[in-house]
């Protein structure tokens, strides 16, 4: 025992874990914004914004997000060098890697999100959209007034699974030098590999305590807001 | 794809039919735009990054017998062995979860919910040096890694989609196989499953894009997928971004036709009208969502 | 839990079957410890230009000729090469996959807990690699406010760090091919690793011009070749072996030829080495 906690300590495993939540929260966030524009895109009535988001949600679900995260980190960052940090200071490295991390699972996840409301866009009853034309609504106050928010409501469920997905998904960006916790988990077997079951108990217990209440909150929610009919 | 959509506004007047073709021309015109600039700054001879030299190593036939496609294979390999070792641990663990015997639906419970929350890359790195250190493995602890770690996740998502096909069936399946005098195990296998696993066969398919794009992960515990076949070819000529701009293009090939294959066969379960993953009518609220969504 | 257990057992015996199957017909039979005396399987690094490099079908870099040299001087006709990843390459030794490592690998105490060591046949250092029109970075010391570039889980990097300058930013990346780039355009400024690996990189031919080794190296690395712990025999033949590649002059055209296009000399007080006792 007093291995590990010397282990937690040496590798700022605590640390390691609140960067875990900020990539979560952000690229949730992120997702959430992206994904929504996309989704309206998907259901607006000219052609050219449809294509946009099919092709969007097309190609980024059927990338790996290992090549999303390279794209911006080798891509945008080393290649275009635009930088999302103070290039001057100390540690601009650091900023740039997490930021370009969490757009890279912002990107990455609001294909899911904007699917995961387009299913809900679809359980909204026609009636809806009707009964909103009728009272002479066009298309985008109609669907921002009436029908998304119902759309969020019947898309809470595959929105929190992505919102699980997208917690477990944030271990990706340690590839580029992110340093949440499964990049200290790796460092760590390294150097004391006769701790391997304890080290990896911990990090999946971090993960299990992040993923449980979410998954328990949505279908809460799910069941809770609904609409009945 | 206009079908389910067309209620959310009027059928366009003229007036309206021009101001979509304005906005069209705009947002097809700030999209160029966008691709211009970054094609601009990879032109940029800070970057270079689309000269020929570049670009022709890929009409090389060695780029591809060498580097590529034998790492195409890998990834391919690593990925159908996991998802029919999946398939095998999830339908046990499904049923598991499903059994009358508390200790066993428990201890599956447990095992599934567990294995969902932990990622992926997480597993393999256990995997991986679980191979190197403790089972001592003569070779491919890489291999192992990556299949290990796909197949604990993969399996607990399995054991839930055979749970809820297995639930989604009318009782009277049960019921009808209880009265011919079948036992519950009987009914279970030779009445519940083939149904369930008939079901959820779009799922299964779209599961295996997750899988494939998963594999990927393979390369940080150095399995040589496609990923890692790249970037070693990449070394030869720098050109890291045209590689991995080929690399997402055979990722994405391959897993959109998986999923329009998966779509099909839904559709084509769903004329034989016995589609999985319908929401169930008879339960307000409790969405079940469409198995293609399903992919992360 | 004892069923889950069971399961994981269960799922690691019957993978562990399966990827064996898979292995054998990964290795094309060609393994290190089959019954043919004719072929030997070696280990060495595919991504290292001008130390361990594959290009196509084909296999080339210092590593590589040392490697060729002293597998026909053995009396071996076949020779299979296969990729040895800086934390496997204990484990290919100790497991028979390999007969040797040949992979930019320094003889550390450490390592001799578990293998043996032939050699060593090079003396590289640890050294930094910047852009060709940067002056300002003449050593580890003239860091600080930079940006260095390593490999994840090195130790050259944090050496760096600890010991010369501690206000330099460090950037991770999984290979070294990765940091290229990023300096040439000026996003990073250095990268850091042996001396040998960064001089194949200023060598290649999109890169020529471009990178400057800084050549004062800051640590010594005993490459040496990896052999089974004990094995003082196959030690000897193989140091004999080195002793005639230095003696014939082979040792230096193959340094030359694979190090000469970046005008990279080893060391030349320390190069090429003596070979230390077998054990």
């Amino acid at each position: 025992m007093g291995q590990l906690a010397e282990l937690i300590s040496k590798y700022h495993v605590a640390l390691a874990f609140w960067m875990t939540i900020k990539l979560t929260v952000f690229g949730g966030l992120g997702a959430l914004i992206i994904g929504t524009l996309v989704a309206i895109f998907r259901v607006a009535p000219i052609n050219v914004l449809r294509w946009i988001g099919t092709g969007y949600v097309n190609i980024i679900r059927n990338t790996p997000l290992t090549l999303i995260v390279f794209f911006f980190a080798f891509g945008v960052l080393n290649t275009l060098n635009i930088s999302l940090a103070d290039q001057q200071s100390p540690t601009s490295i650091a900023d740039n890697n997490f930021r370009w991390g969490v757009v890279a699972l912002s990107v990455y996840h609001a294909s899911f999100v904007a699917e995961a409301l387009r299913s809900g866009v679809n359980t909204v009853p026609q009636g809806q959209a009707e009964a909103a034309r009728a009272i002479g609504l066009s298309f985008l106050p109609s669907l921002t007034q009436i029908i998304l928010p119902q759309a969020f409501r019947g898309a809470i469920a595959p929105l929190g699974n992505t919102l699980v997905a997208l917690t477990k998904n944030t271990t990706v960006v340690s590839t580029i030098g992110v340093a949440e916790i499964s990049y200290q988990m790796k460092n760590m077997i390294e150097f004391s590999p006769q701790l391997l079951y304890a080290i990896f108990l911990l990090v999946a217990i971090c993960f299990v305590v992040l993923t449980l209440p979410v998954g328990a909150l949505f279908t809460y929610l799910s069941r809770r807001l609904a609409v009945q009919r | 794809m206009t079908a389910p959509t067309t209620v959310l506004f009027d059928a366009p007047g003229p007036k309206a039919r021009v101001r979509h073709l304005i906005i069209g021309i705009v947002g097809l015109v700030v999209l160029l735009l966008i691709l211009g600039l970054v094609i601009r700054g990879l032109a940029n001879p800070r970057n270079n990054q689309l000269t020929a030299e570049k670009w022709s190593p890929f009409l090389q036939p060695s780029t591809w017998l060498d580097y590529l496609l034998p790492g195409l294979l890998s990834t391919l390999k690593a990925a159908g062995l996991a998802i029919v070792l999946s398939l095998v641990f999830g339908i046990l663990l499904g049923i598991g979860r499903l059994s009358k015997i508390r200790v066993v639906s428990m201890v599956s419970g447990v095992f599934v919910e567990f294995f969902r929350s932990v990622p992926v890359l997480v597993m393999m790195l256990f995997a991986y040096y679980f191979a190197l250190y403790v089972l001592h493995l003569a070779s491919n602890q890489p291999f192992f890694g990556v299949v290990v770690g796909l197949v604990f996740y993969n399996s607990s998502v399995i054991a839930e989609l055979i749970r809820s096909g297995v639930g989604s069936l009318p009782s009277g399946q049960r019921e009808a196989g209880l009265a011919v005098g079948l036992t519950e195990g009987q009914a279970m296998w030779s009445i519940l499953l083939p149904q369930a696993i008939t079901a959820m066969l779009p799922s299964l398919i779209s599961q295996l894009v997750v899988v494939l794009k998963d594999t990927a992960l393979g390369y940080i515990i150095g399995y040589y997928d496609l990923v890692r076949g790249g970037q070693t070819f990449s070394t030869n000529f720098g050109n890291l971004i045209p590689t991995m701009l080929v690399m997402a293009a055979m990722f994405i090939v391959i897993n959109y036709a998986l999923t329009r294959i998966a779509q099909g066969v839904e559709h084509s379960l769903q004329r034989r009208g016995r589609a999985g993953g319908q929401p169930d009518e008879s339960l307000p609220g409790e969405l079940t969502q469409p198995p293609v969504v399903a992919q992360l | 839990m004892p069923n889950t257990k069971k399961f994981a057992a269960l799922a690691a015996a019957s993978l562990l079957t399966a990827s064996l199957a898979a292995c054998a017909s990964d290795n094309g039979g060609g393994g290190g410890s089959s019954g043919d005396n004719d072929a030997v399987t070696i280990g060495i690094k595919f991504d290292q230009p001008g130390v361990g490099q594959q290009v196509g079908s084909d296999y080339k870099g210092f590593d590589v000729d040392v490697a060729r040299y002293v597998v026909k001087e053995l009396g071996y006709s076949k020779i299979t090469f296969k990729e040895a990843p800086s934390a496997q390459r204990e484990t290919l030794i100790q497991s028979g996959q390999v007969k040797m490592v040949v992979a930019s690998y320094s003889i550390t105490e450490e390592r001799q807990q578990k293998v043996s060591f032939a050699g060593p046949y090079l003396v590289a250092g640890q050294d930094l690699l910047v852009r060709a029109d940067d002056t300002s970075i003449t050593g580890p010391d003239s860091l600080n406010g930079k940006k260095l570039c390593s490999v994840t889980g090195s130790t050259s990097a944090a050496n760096v760090q600890e010991k010369f300058a501690n206000k330099v930013q460090l950037q991770e990346y999984d290979t070294y091919s990765k940091c290229v780039d990023p300096i040439i355009n000026g996003t990073l400024d250095a990268m850091t690793t042996d001396n040998t690996i960064l001089a194949g990189y200023a060598a290649q031919p999109q890169y020529k011009g471009k990178l400057r080794l800084v050549g004062k190296p800051f640590s010594e690395e005993n490459y040496g070749i990896g052999i089974k712990k004990g094995d003082t025999e196959l030690c000897g033949k193989i140091n004999d072996a080195l002793d005639k590649m230095v003696s014939d002059g082979t040792w230096q055209k193959d340094l030359d030829a694979n190090f000469g296009p970046a005008n990279f000399k080893p060391d030349p007080a320390k190069n090429p080495p003596k070979h230390i006792p077998c054990s």
